[in-house]
């Protein structure tokens, strides 16, 4: 492990080897056919279960670049198209990651768009409909993205509060993907082939993972999601016990109440 | 150095006061004490008078037994218990709890390696949500059983030596029960069954073993982890194996043969006949017992119900694919919608339901998936007349929850069912008395908004200035310069860095604008005085002052509801939403406004808990309460006086604790000196006229948000 770190610009970040990601239904040809036809996607659905991984793949099948935001309430417009840095003595402008992508034809993923400013969101408006350009005040330019670019924004309508909704200005400019946990036998295999452990183990993960769900607004925000339980089981492949897997990798990263906790923790040495 | 003890003479003097009638001898027993010791009995038996002096008299009749059984913390958790219990049941209740007190006394001798239903009731309810089924509620009896809806548990576990196997003991209780729900045990009418044989109760017995022992394999094939534990308990405990018991004398024969895992409820019913005659082998510890007769009575009124509520839902789903109200249609449409079993392992039958319609799947409306579920856990499938559409799909499920008439409530003697519950706060007892308010929403019918719009016109000058006001709180964007990081570069500071650069200086890093957005995340909630005390005057200033802050909210865009408060007694408290967060300022709100009349009295305490609560539920980084009143608590059943300031002045203390600003604006003519007692930890204004509300409340609103 002695290699050290490789940099890249992000417009060079190709995924070479193919991600892994089991379809649930019929969204990976809805994402192809919004692709060609130029139209945005707007990815819906709770954590961890599988919106990112997703964008990841299909930016293998596509062999595109895949440029990542996190989005985050001090975003500002300037963050996403760019701005001047001093450089020398003398200005220089600097693209963000929304105009690199336009300009290089990547894929730009705006992960969890409701967290970004209000006034931010409206920059990506006219690149979302059939202008499909960015405008550049700052430079007094304006960016024509071609036809490999494309755009897709992430949201978790479970955490929507009146403060922080998508406007409809903007949802109605998107196709929309909803995402939720894979069914049981899907979930099971999605954990087997990710950790590599037994079949009935990756089983009982997700009959725990079911048990959390239910907890789900009786004092649970979340139940466990696939990625927590990936987690769970990478660790028990590693020869950590599954309860001891699923007390640090699942119960605590769900809540921090004490007696919530205990309960968590009870259900799942009832099942192992 | 330490005082001398009470002397006889004085603790009769003492308990004179409290017109505690005692007998000699205890009087005599409490003169061995210190006089630390003596104080803290004697204030115990003075709580108890301030409560009731019946109950002081029971108390001090059974003291000096208690000093010989009890440690004094325990003396005073045995008075709080019987107190409680006074509260909700009178002397003759609280007088049960009194004689109690060995119990109590042996109980708490116990709790050290034993473990309390306090303890890990709410881990317990929280464990068993996490399991499958119908949501099983968790209380406590003297038996261990379920009735399907809710589990009850003993009050305390002290089987083993080691607290932790009290607990694990607990939670196979938990599961035992939750599993005769899940795998069906009351599919079928038990106690018809039972009545066919001569001794039912010994058939009862007889079945419950039976279906242990079921329970147990399909406890061990889905939750191993439990399975052992109950395993190990049994060890501890040194039970026998039951499975071993034969059968007609033929070995192979035995119950561990003929109870496998695909066995049913059903099945054991039929070999019932074969073992009724046999000794009944005791039970394992986990097991509790059946109470068959209380499952009928539930499981009778929820068929009914879930029968109604599901026919509804389908119903209601048919209405909106066809676009007409159900009592238009046919009884063939009625019908057009069916049920299919689709296959699903983590279903104790191995499958589910997905409605379908025309062959195509349709998307269940919110909260059926739980009714199925729970129809499937009491008849094991969907029967086929669930599946006609009700005659009008008034589809309301959260609403049908026994929605009771406001207005005739309070005729019954359920007049607690379906009201919030609120603690109140005694400042004798230094303790609170849990559940003693009930308090319940009353719509307020909107009247005509002349009254409004009179306000409006009578203080436009003032409205405008109080908008002017407000208007700077909104606070607006700013441009902040020589920031480190910013959007834009900020060219004075460049020239000046460049200067610093040129004659040899450090050059400074802060070169940057940057726009700081103001973002406002407030939620206010008035609450406003409707007791009668506030009628003439008070009441107009009390709507005025609404109109004006309303205006003057509405320019700040801040959100706000509206809430008017009476009560008659702590059974009666009432609350009228003028104007909810989601309500509009609109004519409907605006008639409310003028439609609020004194009415009874001001029990100040439980209205601003109930306040507290609904803030619970609001997200908001700074929430603020304020309260419209005379500043006069005062309710029938002694809420008034030092009573009645004290717990208003809990109330407000425990709103800071949650994080909400209490803010009280109190008008009259002249502040009382107990305001500021009363309102302790909360911001408080006295006016006698309108036009000053406008630039304290300004101010005040300023020092809250910003």
């Amino acid at each position: 492990m002695n290699d050290i770190a490789r940099s890249l610009k992000p417009e060079e970040c190709f995924i070479s080897e193919e991600p892994y990601y089991e379809a649930t239904g019929s969204e990976i040809d809805i994402f192809l056919a919004a692709y060609k036809q130029k139209i945005p996607v707007l990815l819906k659905g709770p954590t961890g279960c599988g919106k990112t991984r997703f964008m990841e793949h299909m930016a293998w099948r596509l062999k595109k670049a895949l440029i990542t935001v996190s989005c985050h309430d001090d975003l500002t417009a300037s963050d996403l198209v760019g701005r001047f840095l001093i450089s020398g003595g003398e200005t220089k402008w600097i693209d963000g990651p929304l105009a690199r992508s336009v300009r290089h034809g990547a894929i730009c993923y705006l992960d969890e768009i409701v967290e970004a400013r209000k006034d931010t969101t409206v920059v990506i408006h006219p690149l979302a409909d059939d202008r499909r350009v960015l405008p550049m005040e700052k430079v007094g330019e304006v960016l024509e993205a071609t036809d490999d670019f494309c755009l897709a924004i992430s949201y978790n309508p479970g955490y929507q509060s009146v403060l922080k909704d998508l406007k409809q200005s903007t949802r109605q400019r998107f196709v929309a993907l909803e995402f939720d946990y894979p069914s049981v036998e899907l979930e099971t295999r999605i954990i087997e082939t990710e950790a590599g452990i037994e079949h009935s183990l990756a089983e009982r993960l997700v009959k725990f993972a079911h048990m959390t769900r239910n907890l789900k607004g009786s004092g649970l925000e979340e139940g466990a999601s696939t990625r927590l339980l990936v987690h769970a089981a990478k660790l028990i492949s590693a020869g950590i016990t599954p309860v001891d897997a699923c007390h640090t990798s699942i119960a605590q990263a769900l809540t921090d109440d004490a007696e919530m906790l205990t309960a968590i923790n009870e259900l799942s040495s009832s099942l192992f | 150095m330490s005082l001398p003890p009470f002397t006889f003479d004085e603790i009769e003097e003492y308990f004179d006061e409290l017109f505690v009638e005692v007998d000699e001898s205890l009087i005599q027993h409490l003169t061995q004490f210190d006089i630390q010791t003596q104080d803290t009995l004697l204030e115990l038996i003075k709580k108890a008078a301030s409560t009731n002096s019946g109950l002081a008299y029971q108390l001090a009749k059974r003291m000096q037994k208690a000093i010989e059984l009890m440690e004094i913390d325990t003396i005073e958790i045995w008075l709080d218990q019987a107190i409680d219990v006074f509260d909700s049941k009178g002397l003759y209740g609280a007088i049960e709890v009194l004689d109690e007190l060995e119990s109590i006394a042996h109980n708490a001798k116990q709790k050290l390696t034993g473990i309390s239903f306090e303890e890990v009731s709410n881990m317990l309810e929280h464990f068993v949500v996490g399991l499958n089924g119908r949501r099983l509620k968790i209380e406590t009896d003297k038996k261990t059983y379920t009735d399907t809806e809710t589990i009850f548990l003993p009050g305390i576990v002290n089987r083993y030596t080691e607290k932790d196997d009290n607990f694990q003991l607990y939670k196979c209780m938990v599961v035992h029960l939750w599993a005769q729900n899940w795998f069906g045990t009351w599919r079928s009418n038990l106690v018809n069954v039972f009545a066919q044989y001569e001794n039912p109760t010994r058939a009862q017995q007889w079945f419950h073993v039976l279906e242990m022992i079921r329970l147990d394999h399909k406890i061990k094939h889905e939750l191993p982890g439990i399975h052992r534990q109950m395993q190990r308990l049994c060890e501890l405990g040194g039970h026998s194996k039951i499975c071993d018991i034969i059968i007609n004398g033929k070995g192979q024969n035995n119950l561990e043969k003929l109870i496998t895992l695909q066995s049913r409820a059903d099945d054991l019913l039929k070999l019932l006949p074969q073992v009724y005659h046999l000794p009944t082998p005791g039970l394992n510890f986990y097991a509790g017992c059946l109470q068959a007769d209380q499952v009928e009575l539930r499981r009778e009124i929820r068929l009914i119900k879930e029968k109604d509520l599901f026919r509804r839902a389908i119903a209601h789903v048919l209405e909106e694919k066809k676009n007409k109200p159900a009592s238009d249609f046919t009884d063939e449409e009625r019908h057009e919608i069916s049920a299919q079993q689709i296959p699903d392992p983590s279903m104790p039958e191995g499958f589910k339901y997905r409605l379908e319609m025309d062959g195509e799947s349709i998307e269940p409306p919110d909260g059926i998936e739980s009714l199925i579920s729970s129809i499937i856990q009491d008849l094991g499938e969907i029967p086929d007349d669930y599946l006609v559409a009700a005659g009008d799909g008034n589809y309301k499920i959260i609403a049908d929850k026994e929605k009771i008439d406001d207005a005739n409530v309070w005729a019954g003697t359920y007049h607690e069912e379906g009201a919030f519950l609120h603690r109140e706060w005694d400042y004798r007892r230094q303790r609170y008395k849990k559940n003693w308010c009930a308090l319940r929403e009353v719509e307020l019918s909107p009247g005509s908004t002349t009254f409004v719009n009179e306000s409006i016109e009578k203080y436009s000058g003032l409205i405008k200035n109080l908008r002017r006001s407000f208007e700077i709180l909104r606070g607006e964007d700013k441009m902040l310069k020589k920031q480190p990081y910013g959007d834009d570069i900020d060219i004075d500071a460049l020239v000046e860095s460049f200067a610093d650069m040129a004659s040899g200086m450090e050059m400074s890093e802060n070169i940057f604008t940057k726009m700081h957005k103001e973002e406002r995340n407030i939620a206010v909630i008035f609450m406003v005085d409707m007791s009668g005390s506030t009628k003439g005057w008070i009441n107009d200033a009390e709507r005025e002052s609404l109109v004006l802050l309303s205006e003057a909210l509405e320019t700040l865009g801040d959100r706000y509801a509206i809430y008017g408060f009476t009560g008659n007694t702590r059974k009666r408290c009432e609350v009228y939403p003028v104007k909810t967060f989601d309500d509009e300022y609109d004519d409907k709100t605006k008639g409310r406004i003028g439609n609020i009349k004194p009415q009874d009295y001001t029990r100040l305490g439980v209205f601003i808990r109930h306040f507290n609560q609904m803030f619970e539920a609001v997200e908001a980084k700074t929430k603020i309460l304020i309260t419209l009143s005379d500043g006069k608590p005062e309710d029938y059943d002694g809420y008034r006086g030092e009573y009645g300031i004290e717990d208003t002045r809990m109330a407000l203390l425990e709103s800071r604790q949650q994080g909400v600003h209490p803010f009280c604006i109190t008008i009259d003519k002249d502040g009382r000196d107990y305001l500021k007692t009363m309102y302790g930890s909360a911001s408080y204004v006295v006016i006698d006229d309108v036009r000053q509300l406008p630039l304290k409340v300004a101010d005040i609103y300023r020092n809250i948000t910003s």
